[in-house]
């Protein structure tokens, strides 16, 4: 048993050598392809910004269900069924109907064809629920349909946020969906996220509309304050121009009043809308709003039919800059909240990674020397194998390009110290047997074989409390159950074959030796 | 031989009194959570000049009306940490920055911002308490199926202890619970376990060996046979929690302090716990024939 064949030997010492040069290749470049991998730093090490977005849906449902509630109406009239008390509830639509209509109106709700149910071909399930009560009709989201509006105004947002994260033109972000009302945005480097921040926080849902003279809010026109919040005008609800209608946006200096305005050019049937509006509307004010709230809103002096124009607010250059870039990045399709926020800066993180590494060396040094008290010749195999166990440990997340953060480390440091433990057992397990069998072999044997069982109870509750927490945990500790996980197969590998092999050659060696341990 | 086993009534007395002690402290005083599990905003700050009074920082920060905030040194006398509850306003963080600026000359760095929202933060708190129970009941599997049952219930009881004692601690010293002490219980419930399977496996081993020496004595047997693992796995575990808790800077000062605490009841627990249940529940050698014919 207590024999390692010549092949077994070599395989663990290249094993052993591959991951020592991988853990260098972090602090050394090679030039081979396999060894220029490197464990990533977490945000709390390298600094950065970690922000989590919701996507607020209420007004994205409110527009749908206003929507629909057109559609349920113009289908009913075509039926020559009346729809009555039309209503907003929240997040639902009410309304009445005849005593006698009152079947078909639901049937026209369950029927799997009806231009009422455009979902059921694609998710075999309505879109919408009906309730009825006395001839009193609600009707509001289904779960499925729920899920299908979030999951799409999801992936509208991801899609609008990338664009903003990537003009900023910050360094390898990473954007990731979470649930599906959420957006996790990691920005690595990033020790001021104020204006990122702001970008994310606006909507950018820009309209061009009319300011009309009535001075009341009225049907079809609103009554809207201007960004600096004192002025107000009312504007119509007919939208002339949207956001997406542009084709580009950039910052401009006006060579005539010395201001810096937003340039716009217009998509081909923007350009012929703005031309048509200009020409009518020769002396009428355009204002120009910027998520309920008007940017400006200049007197038209002359028909734009070019398709380009600009905006002119009393902007900073810095303001000036972000609108263009919201501009061009389009709107999102809902709010977006920041639920939480997580930056470091670079210092800090400097400092935590000083720290780790001193707490990583001191505890290490610490560790060692004790064993080696302990086990004088037996605690240097034992220390060569944790040694070894840090290679293979660091090694092993450098393979994966595992992202490294601080708990992460005191997870590593936390290995040293409890992987000492196997072959403490083994030691102490081959002590006991060396009190009844003189046989060095014999006792090194059974003293290997006897403390197998306890060796896997502990390793394998620690590795259960491990996984729960990688599983469950979330951000830099993750980091600490990935370290602590993997430091116990590294633990094994280093006791069962690297201090295992070192001891069957020391024992071979020293057969008769009396007291070996 | 150390007589271990002369004390189980007078630990047992006392393993009692503390986790009613502590059971109390956690319903009366409660934790101190931070803003992982109670929402809020937190910024740790730096200041290149050393004369800041960090009463003036706080009468600053407190005429800003931010409700309940709380200035404190971190670690270094020119670093300062400040807590306050969740607040409304979005550009909070700015107004702090150029208040500060004001009011102390542009001299402060801001080394972190953590802002944590209602809704997050009672998620996290409910994952975490999700966590720990399933580190219990499945650490309670795993023993149901590795040991007879009443080993399992000292496994258990040894682990809620301690537990419920590192808490417990907490709550007395009003150290602050985050995410990473979490963490900590978790590991502790690890290592805690652990340790008691070492002694058991023992104790069993040594049950099947002795017919007819009495489950007071053959605790006390195999805890000394496992002593010295016992005690030199305790010892390096916690030269490296104390090498971070010394050296690892100040975020990871209150989960080096828990692990330190959890390795030490836990190390008592496997003795004084764990074994006395099996002396109480007079575990003999027919418990585990039995089991396995």
């Amino acid at each position: 048993m207590l024999y390692f064949s010549k092949l077994r030997i070599i395989l663990v010492t290249l094993v052993s050598l591959f991951f020592v040069l991988l853990t260098i290749s972090n602090f050394v470049k090679f030039e081979s392809n396999y060894l220029n991998k490197r464990i990533n730093l977490g945000l709390d090490l390298q600094g950065g910004s970690y922000l989590l977005l919701e996507i607020d849906n209420t007004p994205v449902i409110e527009q749908k269900l206003q929507n629909f509630s057109i559609t349920v109406r113009n289908f009913f009239k075509d039926k020559n069924i009346r729809i009555k008390n039309l209503k907003f509830l929240d997040e639902s639509i009410s309304f009445t109907t005849d005593q006698e209509y009152k079947d078909e109106v639901l049937n026209a709700f369950q029927d799997k064809e009806s231009i009422l149910n455009p979902y059921y071909p694609r998710f075999k399930s309505h879109q919408f629920n009906i309730q009825e009560e006395n001839n009193y009709f609600i009707v509001n989201y289904s779960r499925q349909g729920i899920v299908e509006l979030k999951t799409s105004s999801q992936d509208q947002a991801l899609e609008i946020v990338r664009r903003r994260v990537d003009e900023i033109g910050t360094n390898e972000p990473n954007i990731l969906k979470r649930g599906n009302d959420r957006i996790l945005v990691e920005l690595p480097g990033l020790d001021d996220p104020m204006r990122i921040k702001k970008l994310l926080g606006k909507t950018a849902n820009l309209t061009f509309r009319f300011v009309t003279n009535n001075t009341k809010d009225s049907f079809g026109a609103e009554k809207l304050k201007f960004e600096n919040d004192q002025e107000e005008a009312v504007v119509s609800k007919r939208i002339i121009l949207s956001g997406d209608n542009l084709l580009d946006a950039q910052p401009r200096m006006d060579s005539q009043t010395n201001e810096t305005v937003v340039s716009f050019t217009l998509d081909r049937v923007g350009a012929k809308r703005f031309g048509k509006a200009t020409s009518t509307g020769i002396g009428k004010q355009l204002a120009i709003v910027l998520d309920g709230k008007i940017i400006s809103a200049p007197v038209i002096r002359d028909t734009i039919a070019s398709g380009s124009g600009q905006i002119s607010g009393g902007f900073t250059f810095q303001s000036a800059t972000d609108l263009a870039l919201l501009l061009r990045s389009g709107a999102l399709p809902a709010p977006l909240n920041i639920i939480e926020e997580r930056t470091v800066g670079p210092d800090l993180g400097q400092d935590s990674i000083n720290a780790g590494i001193m707490a990583l060396i001191i505890g290490f040094i610490l560790v060692i020397t004790f064993i080696f008290v302990k086990y004088r010749i037996f605690g240097l195999i034992t220390n060569i194998a944790l040694i070894l166990n840090l290679f293979l440990l660091i090694g092993i997340l450098t393979i994966f390009e595992a992202t490294l953060t601080l708990p992460g480390i005191a997870g590593i440091i936390l290995t040293v110290g409890m992987a000492v433990d196997a072959n403490v057992l083994i030691f102490e397990r081959i002590k006991e047997e060396l009190k009844d069998e003189k046989n060095n072999l014999i006792a090194f044997d059974s003293g290997y074989a006897k403390s197998r069982t306890a060796i896997l109870d502990a390793n394998i509750t620690t590795l259960l409390a491990a996984m729960i927490l990688f599983f469950m945990g979330s951000g830099p500790v993750k980091g600490f159950s990935l370290t602590l996980g993997v430091g116990i197969f590294t633990t094994l590998f280093s006791v069962y074959f690297i201090a295992r092999l070192l001891t069957v050659i020391y024992i071979s060696k020293n057969k008769d030796k009396e007291g070996l341990i | 031989m150390i007589a271990f086993n002369k004390y189980y009534n007078n630990f047992n007395f006392l393993s009692i009194s503390l986790v009613i002690i502590s059971l109390f402290l956690l319903s009366f005083k409660g934790l101190n959570f931070g803003i992982d599990f109670k929402g809020g905003t937190l910024i740790e700050l730096r200041s290149s000049d050393k004369k800041i009074n960090i009463s003036s920082l706080r009468d600053n920060l407190t005429q800003m009306n931010l409700g309940d905030v709380s200035v404190k040194n971190f670690g270094n006398e020119n670093d300062y940490l400040i807590k306050f509850e969740n607040n409304e306003n979005k550009n909070i963080i700015e107004e702090i920055k150029s208040n500060l600026d004001k009011s102390f000359g542009n001299q402060f760095e801001f080394r972190r911002v953590e802002n944590v929202g209602p809704k997050v933060s009672s998620e996290l708190l409910r994952s975490g308490m999700i966590a720990i129970t399933v580190a219990l009941v499945l650490m309670l599997i795993y023993i149901w199926i590795r040991f007879e049952w009443q080993f399992s219930l000292g496994a258990i009881l040894a682990l809620f202890h301690d537990v419920i004692v590192t808490l417990g601690l907490f709550s007395l010293l009003g150290l602050e619970i985050n995410l990473s002490i979490v963490a900590a219980v978790l590991t502790i419930v690890g290592y805690s376990m652990n340790d008691t399977v070492v002694i058991f496996d023992r104790v069993r081993e040594n049950l099947r060996k002795y017919s007819d020496i009495k489950i007071y004595e053959l605790t006390n047997i195999s805890i000394n046979e496992t002593l010295s693992r016992t005690l030199i796995t305790s010892i390096t575990t916690l030269l490296a929690l104390l090498s971070i808790f010394f050296f690892g800077g100040e975020i990871l000062k209150g989960f080096s302090l828990a692990m330190i605490f959890g390795v030490i009841f836990g190390t008592y627990s496997s003795i004084y716990i764990a074994n006395t249940v099996l002396v109480r529940l007079k575990v003999s050698q027919k418990t585990i024939l039995k089991e396995e014919e």
